[in-house]
């Protein structure tokens, strides 16, 4: 690790041969003797010389350097048996295609008998990362610029510190600066400075924390107690964003719930119906949007903003099958529109089972999906996950605005409270069911295409959630809208808290117990309904 | 309709007075007494021979049965729609598994005299607490009834206290049962996790994977269901089980009168799981395993199917129920796998739609017609 002495000597040389290498415009091509006797001097047993030839390699302005030493270090630098270095492009298979490495043309396919691997050890690989590092700092690539400054994060040793300095005071980039700035720190508090250690206080990346682990076993007392004092800030700040990311899975989980259960809220809650094929329902949606990427393949965001509607749709039109099929003529007998809904869902599920496939179906994540939010070094947050939490707010807002202010929702909540009156009013209670299903339907379609960007795509994806999405509904309150996000929101967090020390399974197992005992004290959930709907 | 004269018998031999029991033990003993004939009797080859793997099959059928009234019991005479009764049924299973794991001794894999296989394999010293005592065949027998029942009496105590009925009842039976289907998966639980207890050997020094032992099985579990059958019979005939039935169609009212409901909703809850308890201690002998799968929610919600089926509040249509969807289970599983839970699913939805008092009810409908001309109108419903 410590064997490139030269390398802060050979970074001054890169740092004016790149500078030079661009100024000159003249593409003419670098003695192609000179590069292949460099490559020839990593093609010997010592590894001890290897290391020289690494270093002369560095040393020389040569372009192709990085391309060599980044084929050296993936084992792809090859030499074949006529005495040619190559680069091995693709390895798999017999033959291999592959390119000379000093003009890199390709050279069409070669067997792999006929080509040897230029060997390395662990201590070279370590050598050529940092030296790749060093020379991606200066590459006109800022993302590049930035993997190789996170890269160098304790690769640091004594010369390259010094070979830094000039560099961090250039670097143009905040990324950049401020992580050559920690790789330095780190050395210099593993060396016992005082400097690495207060450069370093804050820091959140772990290999800060090991440095300054080290420097708190100083024998300079100062030093060890600087060391041990940010290192508790550190940890006190970890415990805090510990606490965030923790609070975020359950918001994220929380989210999942309320959507799963918002549909039910609105079909059991207002409705009286007990739905069992409501998990189904959105198994559909997730289906759909796996359809969706199907018939617009190359473009999974497309699809995917496609499939809110038609994932609505197609759950939505479901369920008024299933309420005109069968639930209206199961009216007043709840138990049985359970059983019969149950049965309902296990159509659903061996249909697609039969039809699609009992395997899962992967579902495209599009790319602004995708990836995460870094807040710091120890806090990250998924994007995914954040954009299913806005849409569930989003289908709930959307949902209470249906219910308050629109004339569906005035007379569903008509219907709800006074059947008989409402209907002596002149609405319509029949139309007003079939839409209320299709609405709560609908919404689990759009809770299947969320979960889609979430979780596997499968025939069983909905029965995973119905125990669940019932258990928020009833704990929330039947018929309350806002129980339910509450419930839903305060559920996931419960679990996502008790996870780390209980477990998964147990962690669910005791919200269920929970949850039992709670609708023993409360039998109507946390807001009952007061009034008049609440004798129903 | 009880007149005074039958209400002042006994109330454990009144319901030998009627007419569907005489029938049901009828046909219940006339079946026991032919299959173990063809069994035995006919020799092997023969058309008419029952061979062993179908006297098991059977007496699986009838622990199934005796599930079946048990649930019968809560949903038909007190409303209480309960979509967690597997669990009582695992229980009671895993309580006679408990003891015949300890019966295998040193003949198991890893030959530990105590220790049954799965401790061995996770490295676990001693045997929990929870499963001392169980290598004697009267402790666990005492717990197959005892350890459904407590589970019952406490679930049921905390729910009808404070009055939770109807769906959500049924929802928080089924949380129970999920809970419990979790819960068992962990290794950590010491009851053998994902593989539950297997690879029995014998009972009470029977050898399990004989024939004889087989049949002896067979007829016990006959001889359960109808000492179930019996007992819920005379529940539902006496007294207490009148209240019942009121509660189940008017809690309020029967409350307002001066019954303490949630006693009566209590009880007959307990006796239910402990049937249920005993059901599935006489099941895991017959089947040679118990795993948590028998706590699914959709084994639960399947046997409120067979009760649907055959019919609710009739106890026998309960029994009818639960043979005839595993007969066409085993059947279909048999020729087409895929499309038995098409069946399943079709049967839940055809049964509560058309068929909403099972096919006891269309027995009994058909029966009134041969009887006169006029059948009753409410009976087309």
């Amino acid at each position: 690790m410590r064997r490139f002495l030269s390398l802060g000597l050979l970074c001054l040389v890169l740092l004016s041969t790149a500078m030079t290498a661009q100024a000159q415009s003249d593409p003419s091509t670098p003695d192609d003797q000179a590069a292949l006797a460099l490559l020839s001097a990593l093609d010997v047993d010592s590894y001890r010389d290897k290391g020289e030839a690494i270093t002369a390699i560095l040393q020389s302005d040569d372009e192709r350097a990085r391309d060599w030493l980044q084929a050296l270090l993936d084992g792809r630098l090859q030499r074949a048996d006529d005495g040619r270095f190559v680069l091995v492009l693709d390895n798999r298979g017999r033959d291999w295609p592959v390119a000379d490495a000093l003009t890199n043309e390709p050279l069409g396919e070669m067997s792999r008998r006929d080509l040897e691997r230029v060997g390395i050890n662990n201590a070279l690989r370590n050598q050529l990362r940092s030296a790749i590092a060093v020379v991606d700092l200066y590459s006109p690539n800022v993302e590049r610029r930035r993997t190789s400054a996170d890269r160098l994060l304790g690769e640091v040793d004594g010369e390259l510190a010094e070979t830094l300095a000039p560099v961090i005071a250039e670097a143009e980039d905040d990324h950049v600066r401020m992580r050559l700035t920690q790789a330095v720190a780190i050395y210099r508090a593993e060396q016992g400075e005082m400097a690495g250690v207060e450069a370093l206080t804050g820091s959140l990346h772990p290999r800060a924390r090991v440095a300054l682990g080290r420097a708190a076993n100083s024998d300079d007392p100062i030093v060890a107690d600087a060391a041990a004092a940010a290192l508790a800030g550190i940890e006190q700040q970890l415990k805090i964003n510990r606490g965030l990311e923790t609070l975020y899975f359950g918001l994220s989980l929380g989210s999942v719930l309320v959507l799963a259960a918002i549909g039910l809220a609105i079909t059991f809650g207002v409705m009286g119906v007990i739905n069992m094929a409501h998990g189904e329902l959105m198994m559909l949606g997730a289906y759909t949007t796996w359809m969706m990427q199907q018939l617009l393949p190359g473009q999974p965001g497309l699809a995917l903003m496609l499939s809110i509607p038609a994932g609505f749709m197609v759950a939505a039109l479901v369920g008024i099958a299933i309420e005109r099929g069968v639930i209206q003529f199961l009216k007043g007998r709840p138990l049985e529109t359970l059983l019969a809904t149950f049965g309902i869902s296990l159509i659903l599920q061996q249909l697609v089972r039969t039809v699609i496939s009992p395997l899962n179906r992967t579902v495209v994540t599009p790319e602004w999906m995708s990836g995460s939010l870094v807040i710091n070094d120890a806090l990250s947050l998924t994007l995914n996950r954040m954009y299913v939490l806005g849409f569930a707010l989003v289908v709930f807002a959307a949902l209470m605005l249906i219910m308050r202010r629109t004339r569906l929702g005035l007379e569903v909540r008509a219907v709800t409270q006074n059947r008989a009156m409402a209907r002596s009013m002149g609405i319509r209670a029949t139309r007003v069911d079939i839409m209320t299903f299709a609405l709560g339907s609908g919404v689990a379609g759009l809770a299947g295409v969320a979960l889609s960007q979430l979780t596997n795509v499968g025939p069983n994806l909905g029965q995973n959630y119905i125990i669940d999405s019932f258990m928020v509904v009833v704990f929330g309150g039947v018929g309350n809208l806002w129980g339910t996000l509450v419930a839903g929101l305060s559920l996931g967090i419960i679990n996502q808290v008790l996870e780390p020390w209980a477990g998964a399974v147990l962690a669910k197992i005791i919200v269920l117990v929970f949850i039992i005992l709670f609708i023993q004290k409360r039998p109507r959930g946390l807001f009952p309904q007061k009034g008049r709907a609440a004798e129903g | 309709m009880m007149t005074q004269a039958t209400s002042s018998q006994f109330w454990l031999t009144r319901p030998f007075g009627e007419r569907a029991t005489q029938t049901f033990l009828g046909v219940l003993f006339a079946a026991l007494l032919i299959v173990t004939v063809l069994h035995l009797a006919v020799p092997q080859g023969h058309p008419l021979h029952v061979n062993a793997y179908t006297v098991n099959l059977f007496g699986k059928y009838l622990s199934y049965a005796l599930l079946a009234v048990a649930v019968d019991l809560v949903w038909g005479y007190l409303g209480i729609l309960s979509l967690g009764h597997g669990a009582f049924f695992a229980i009671g299973g895993y309580a006679m598994g408990m003891y015949l794991m300890r019966q295998i001794g040193e003949r198991g894999t890893y030959g530990h005299p105590v220790l049954p296989d799965f401790m061995v394999f996770l490295n676990w010293d001693s045997l929990p607490w929870y499963w001392h005592g169980f290598d004697m065949a009267w402790f666990a027998f005492a717990m197959v009834l005892l350890a459904p029942g407590l589970l019952a009496l406490v679930f049921g105590f905390l729910a009808f206290r404070s009055r939770v009925t109807g769906v959500y009842l049924s929802i928080i039976t089924q949380a129970l049962t999920f809970a419990l289907m979790l819960a068992f998966f962990r290794n950590e639980m010491g009851f053998g996790g994902n593989n539950g207890l297997t690879d029995f050997r014998e009972l009470l020094g029977f050898n399990l994977r004989s024939d004889a032992t087989r049949l002896g099985l067979f007829i016990a579990t006959g001889v359960a269901l109808a000492l179930g059958y019996i007992l819920c019979r005379a529940i539902v005939t006496s007294k207490l089980g009148r209240v019942c039935v009121a509660t189940r169609d008017a809690e309020a009212r029967t409350r307002f009168i001066g019954y303490r409901v949630e006693r009566f909703q209590l009880f007959v809850f307990v006796v239910s799981a402990m049937l249920a308890g005993l059901a599935g201690a006489l099941y895991v002998p017959q089947v040679g395993i118990i795993n948590p799968s028998e706590f699914s929610p959709l084994f639960s919600i399947e046997i409120v199917l067979w009760v649907a089926l055959g019919g609710r509040a009739t106890l026998y249509g309960a029994v009818i129920g639960a043979i005839l969807v595993n007969y066409a289970k085993t059947i279909f599983t048999g020729i087409m796998p895929d499309a038995w839970l098409f069946a399943l699913g079709a049967l839940f939805v055809l049964v509560t739609v058309l068929l909403p008092k099972g096919v006891a009810g269309l027995l009994g409908h058909l029966k009134r017609r041969k009887e006169d001309d006029h059948p009753p109108k409410e009976a087309a419903a």
